[in-house]
C-alpha cells in the first residue's frame, strides 16, 4: 500500500487515513471505537505501524494526546466515533485550543446520506467543534481526504498550534479514492509568520538597551517554540544580565535554578516576580498573552513600563493590554533575531541602574513569600510538594497536574530546569486534565518518572484512565494532595463568601488505596509528615501506576495571592494573615470577578 | 476606591465607539460564513451588516462585506481574529484604506391611493428610486445607495403608507484601480 512514484495511490477512505498518519511520522493514537469509526479500527488492527491507546472516555484521549504533544513537540492524535464520541471529547479540545497544543481529531459520523436525519449516534460535530478547534473539516469526498488530513497536522503544528477535528463519514470510510501524499506546496490562505519584522525588532533592542529597570516576561510560546526557543532564550537572557519571570504555562523554558530567575508571576506568583512587573520601566513579554491570571487589575497593571510583545498570533497583541512596540512572528525566530540585534548594537547599558533595580528585587525575595507554617503533626500540602521535587532531583521526570490549589503549589514548589517537563491545565482549568495526560507522557517517555500532582476532587473526573495506564504498563504516579475539599473554591469561598463553604467539602470520598488496588495499580498513603519521605521513595521505585493518598492539612491556602481586582503590588502574604485580613481581603468589587 | 480594572470588570472604561466596513475574502466552502458569524456572537462582537457572495468562480472565492461597531481595540481584535480563520485570505478595513465606495440595494414596499400615493411616487423619482412593481393601492420600489439615503427614504415613506422594506446589506469597493 506504499504510495507509488508520481504519489497517488487507490485505496480505501480507512486505509487513506492509516497511510497518512503513517506519513506524517504518528507513532501513537489514543482513541476509543464505537460504530462510526469501525472501518479504521478495522485497518489499524491489520497493521503494525501506528499503536493505538484504548482509553477510557473520549475526554481522556484528547487530554492523553495533549499530554503526548507538549511533553514531545509532536502533534497529538485522537480517533473516536460520531455522537457521544465527539461530545466527549469537547472538553479536551476547548483544553487544547486555550493552551495552543497541536493535536489532531479524527472523528467518525454517520453515512453522508443520513447528515441531518437525527441518526443513532449522530451529532453536529463540526458545529459543535467550530469555536473549539483551530480548524475543523467534514470530508464528503474520499478523493479529498488525503489532502485534508495532511493540512489538518499543518494547521494544527503551525503558527500558534492548536486542536484540529477531521469528521469522516462512514460511507467514506468505505469507499475507495486516490491517495496523496505529504505536499511541500504553501498553505493557500494560512501562512502563519516565522521572523519578526527587523524595525520592531531593532527599536525592542533600543527599549531593552536603555532599560532601567527592565524584566522578562515570558509564555508557553517559548515552548510551543521548541526546545531551540528556550535555549535561545536562556543566551538572551544572560547576554543582557535581566531578571525573567514566566506565565504557569512557560515554566522549564528558562531554569528555575537559575539567578535570574524570578519565580512565576500573576494571581498566585511570587512577590518579586509580580512587584518587578509592576515597578519595571521595560517589560519584554514573549509568548505569553497578558491573561487576567497575569495582569490582574488591568487599568494598574504595570503602569508606566514600555512594553514589548513578541506574538506569532496578532490577535494576541493589544488584546488586553495596549503595546508599545508589537513584534509578530514565531518566538524560535525572534528571539534569535533579538540576539543578533543586541550582539550588533553592543549596548552599554545603565549598570548602576541594574544593580539599584536587583538591590530592589533582592529586598522583594527578601520577603520570602513562599514560607509557610509547618506542621510536625499534619503534612502540609507544600511539604509534600517540596519532599517530592527533593526526592526526584536527579531523575528523568515529567510533572502533570489537575486544576486547583494543588496545581499552584506544584507550579511554587516544584522547579522546572527544562521545558516540555511541566504539562497543566492553564486556560481552560480543567479538573481531570492531569491522569490523562500522565498517561500520554508516559506513552512518549516510557522509562521516565511521570508523575500527576492531582488533588483529590480533580482525580475523581477522570479516574478511570487508570484502567488505561493498567493496561498498557504505564507506570504513572499519582500523587493526591488530599485534604477532603475542593481547595481552591473553599478557599474563594473563606475569602469571599463568609466561609460559607457550599458544597466544597466531599462527604463521601473512595479509600483511595483500595481504589489503587480495584483497579490493580499499587495503592500507597501517607498522614505523617514523618512517613513521607519513606512513602514517595516506595512511590518512585514502583515500576507500576501508583495512587498515593498524600493525606494533607484540611485548610491550606495557597499564597501569596493578588485578589480579585487589585494590582500586582497589593498581594495577600501567607504567614502573617489574621482573620480579619481574610475577611477583609477583597473588595466588594472584587467579588464580582472570577 | 476606584473601578476595579481586572477583565472581568463589569464597566469598561469609556472609549468611543467606530464603525468600519471590512471587506473578507474567503474560500467559497461549506461553513465559511458560520464560521464568520460565529466568531462575532463567540466574542460579542457586533454585526450591523453582513453581506457575501461568491465573486470569483474559478478561485471559488467569496467576499464578505461586514459593517461593524466597536471600540479602536475591538476593531484591531475582530480584524485579526478574521484573519486567523484558515479559510480566510484577506482581511481589509476598507473605513482605513483610503477612500471606500458602499453601496446597498433596498426594496420598499408602499400602500396608499390618493394624494399619498402621487407624493410616494414624486419622493421616489427624487430619489431615483424605480417603481418595479405596481398596483392601483400599491408599490414596490428599487433604490440603490448609501445606507444614510436609504434610510432617509424609507423614513419619508413612513407616513405615505410603508408596508415593509427588504434590504441588501452593504456592499463596498474601493475607489480607485488598485485590488484590495
Amino acid at each position: 500500500m506504499s504510495a507509488n512514484e508520481n504519489g497517488s495511490v487507490t485505496m480505501t477512505g480507512a486505509q487513506i487515513v492509516l497511510q497518512a498518519l503513517a506519513d506524517q511520522g504518528v507513532e501513537h493514537i489514543f482513541g476509543y471505537p464505537g460504530g462510526a469509526v469501525l472501518p479504521i479500527y478495522d485497518e489499524l488492527f491489520q497493521q503494525e505501524r501506528i499503536k493505538h491507546i484504548l482509553v477510557r472516555h473520549e475526554q481522556g484521549a484528547v487530554h492523553a494526546a495533549e499530554g503526548y504533544a507538549r511533553s514531545t513537540g509532536k502533534v497529538g492524535v485522537v480517533l473516536v466515533t460520531s455522537g457521544p464520541g465527539a461530545t466527549n471529547a469537547v472538553t479536551g479540545l476547548t483544553d487544547a485550543l486555550m493552551d495552543s497544543i497541536p493535536v489532531v481529531c479524527i472523528t467518525g459520523q454517520v453515512p453522508t446520506h443520513l447528515i441531518g436525519n437525527d441518526a443513532f449516534q449522530e451529532c453536529d460535530t463540526v458545529g459543535i467543534t467550530r469555536p473549539c478547534t483551530k480548524h475543523n473539516y467534514l470530508v464528503k469526498d474520499v478523493n479529498q481526504l488525503a489532502k485534508v488530513l495532511h493540512e489538518a497536522f499543518y494547521v494544527a503544528r503551525s503558527g500558534r498550534p492548536g486542536p484540529v477535528v477531521v469528521d469522516i463519514p462512514k460511507d467514506i470510510q468505505f469507499m475507495s479514492g486516490t491517495y496523496k501524499g505529504v505536499s511541500n506546496s504553501q498553505h493557500k490562505s494560512y501562512v502563519p509568520p516565522r521572523e519578526g519584522d527587523q524595525a520592531a525588532i531593532d527599536a525592542a533592542v533600543e527599549a531593552m538597551a536603555k532599560a532601567k529597570r527592565p524584566i522578562f516576561y515570558t509564555g508557553g510560546g517559548v515552548i510551543n517554540a521548541g526546545p531551540a526557543a528556550s535555549k535561545s532564550l536562556r543566551e538572551l537572557v544572560h547576554m543582557t544580565g535581566y531578571p525573567i519571570t514566566s506565565t504557569l504555562m512557560g515554566l522549564g523554558s528558562y531554569p528555575a535554578s537559575d539567578k535570574q530567575w524570578l519565580g512565576m508571576l500573576g494571581m498566585h506568583g511570587t512577590f518579586e516576580a509580580n512587584n518587578a512587573m509592576h515597578d519595571c520601566d521595560v517589560m519584554i513579554c514573549i509568548g505569553a498573552r497578558f491573561d487576567d491570571r497575569i495582569t490582574g487589575r488591568l487599568d494598574a497593571f504595570s503602569p508606566g513600563s514600555t512594553k514589548i510583545h513578541v506574538d506569532v498570533d496578532p490577535s494576541s497583541i493589544n488584546k488586553n493590554v495596549h503595546v508599545d512596540i508589537p513584534i509578530v512572528g514565531d518566538c524560535a525566530y525572534v528571539i534569535d533575531q533579538m540576539i543578533a540585534a543586541w550582539k550588533a548594537r553592543n549596548p552599554s547599558i545603565d549598570k548602576e541602574a541594574h544593580a539599584r533595580w536587583w538591590d530592589q528585587i533582592e529586598t522583594w525575595r527578601k520577603r520570602k513569600c513562599l514560607h509557610y507554617r509547618n506542621k510536625s503533626d499534619v503534612i502540609m500540602p507544600q511539604y509534600a510538594v517540596e519532599r517530592l521535587f527533593a526526592l526526584t532531583r536527579g531523575k528523568d521526570t515529567y510533572i502533570t497536574t489537575e486544576v486547583g490549589q494543588h496545581q499552584m503549589w506544584a507550579a511554587q514548589y516544584f522547579h522546572f530546569d527544562e521545558p516540555n517537563r511541566w504539562m497543566t491545565s492553564g486556560g481552560l482549568g480543567t479538573m481531570g486534565y492531569g491522569i490523562p495526560a500522565a498517561v500520554g507522557v508516559q506513552m512518549a517517555h516510557p522509562d521516565s518518572l511521570v508523575i500527576d500532582i492531582a488533588g483529590e476532587a480533580s482525580v475523581l473526573m477522570t479516574m478511570q484512565e487508570i484502567s488505561t495506564a493498567v493496561q498498557y504498563d504505564l507506570p504513572v504516579k499519582i500523587f493526591i494532595l488530599n485534604n477532603e475539599y475542593m481547595g481552591m473554591v473553599r478557599q474563594w469561598q473563606e475569602l469571599l463568601h463568609g466561609g460559607r463553604y457550599s458544597h466544597s467539602y466531599s462527604e463521601a470520598l473512595p479509600d483511595f488505596v483500595k481504589l489503587a488496588e480495584a483497579y490493580h495499580a499499587v495503592g500507597i498513603r501517607a498522614e505523617k509528615p514523618a512517613e513521607l519521605d519513606d512513602a514517595i521513595r516506595e512511590m518512585i521505585e514502583t515500576p507500576k501506576p501508583v495512587i498515593f493518598d498524600c493525606v494533607v492539612d484540611k485548610t491550606a491556602n495557597c499564597f501569596p495571592m493578588i485578589p480579585s481586582g487589585e494590582a500586582h503590588n497589593n498581594m495577600l502574604m501567607g504567614d502573617d494573615l489574621t482573620d480579619e485580613d481574610i475577611e477583609n481581603a477583597i473588595s466588594e468589587e472584587g467579588k464580582v470577578m472570577v | 476606591m476606584g473601578q476595579p480594572g481586572s477583565a472581568y470588570s463589569l464597566e469598561k472604561p469609556e472609549q468611543k465607539l467606530e464603525t468600519h466596513t471590512m471587506s473578507v475574502l474567503v474560500d467559497n466552502e461549506p461553513g465559511v460564513l458560520a464560521r464568520v458569524i460565529g466568531l462575532f456572537s463567540g466574542r460579542g462582537y457586533n454585526i450591523e451588516s453582513l453581506t457575501v457572495s461568491e465573486t470569483e468562480h474559478e478561485a471559488h472565492l467569496s467576499r464578505i462585506t461586514i459593517v461593524t461597531t466597536g471600540t479602536p481595540m475591538v476593531i484591531e481584535q475582530i480584524k485579526h481574529q478574521l484573519d486567523r480563520l484558515v479559510p480566510v485570505h484577506s482581511v481589509t478595513d476598507l473605513t482605513v484604506c483610503g477612500e471606500t465606495i458602499e453601496r446597498e440595494l433596498a426594496l420598499v414596499k408602499v400602500a396608499g391611493v390618493g394624494e399619498k400615493r402621487v407624493e410616494a411616487l414624486r419622493l421616489a423619482e427624487a430619489f431615483r428610486a424605480n417603481a418595479i412593481d405596481a398596483s392601483l393601492e400599491h408599490f414596490v420600489f428599487e433604490i440603490t445607495g448609501r445606507q444614510s439615503k436609504i434610510e432617509q427614504f424609507v423614513a419619508l415613506m413612513q407616513p405615505l403608507g410603508l408596508v415593509e422594506v427588504c434590504r441588501t446589506g452593504v456592499a463596498a469597493i474601493g475607489r480607485g484601480p488598485e485590488r484590495m
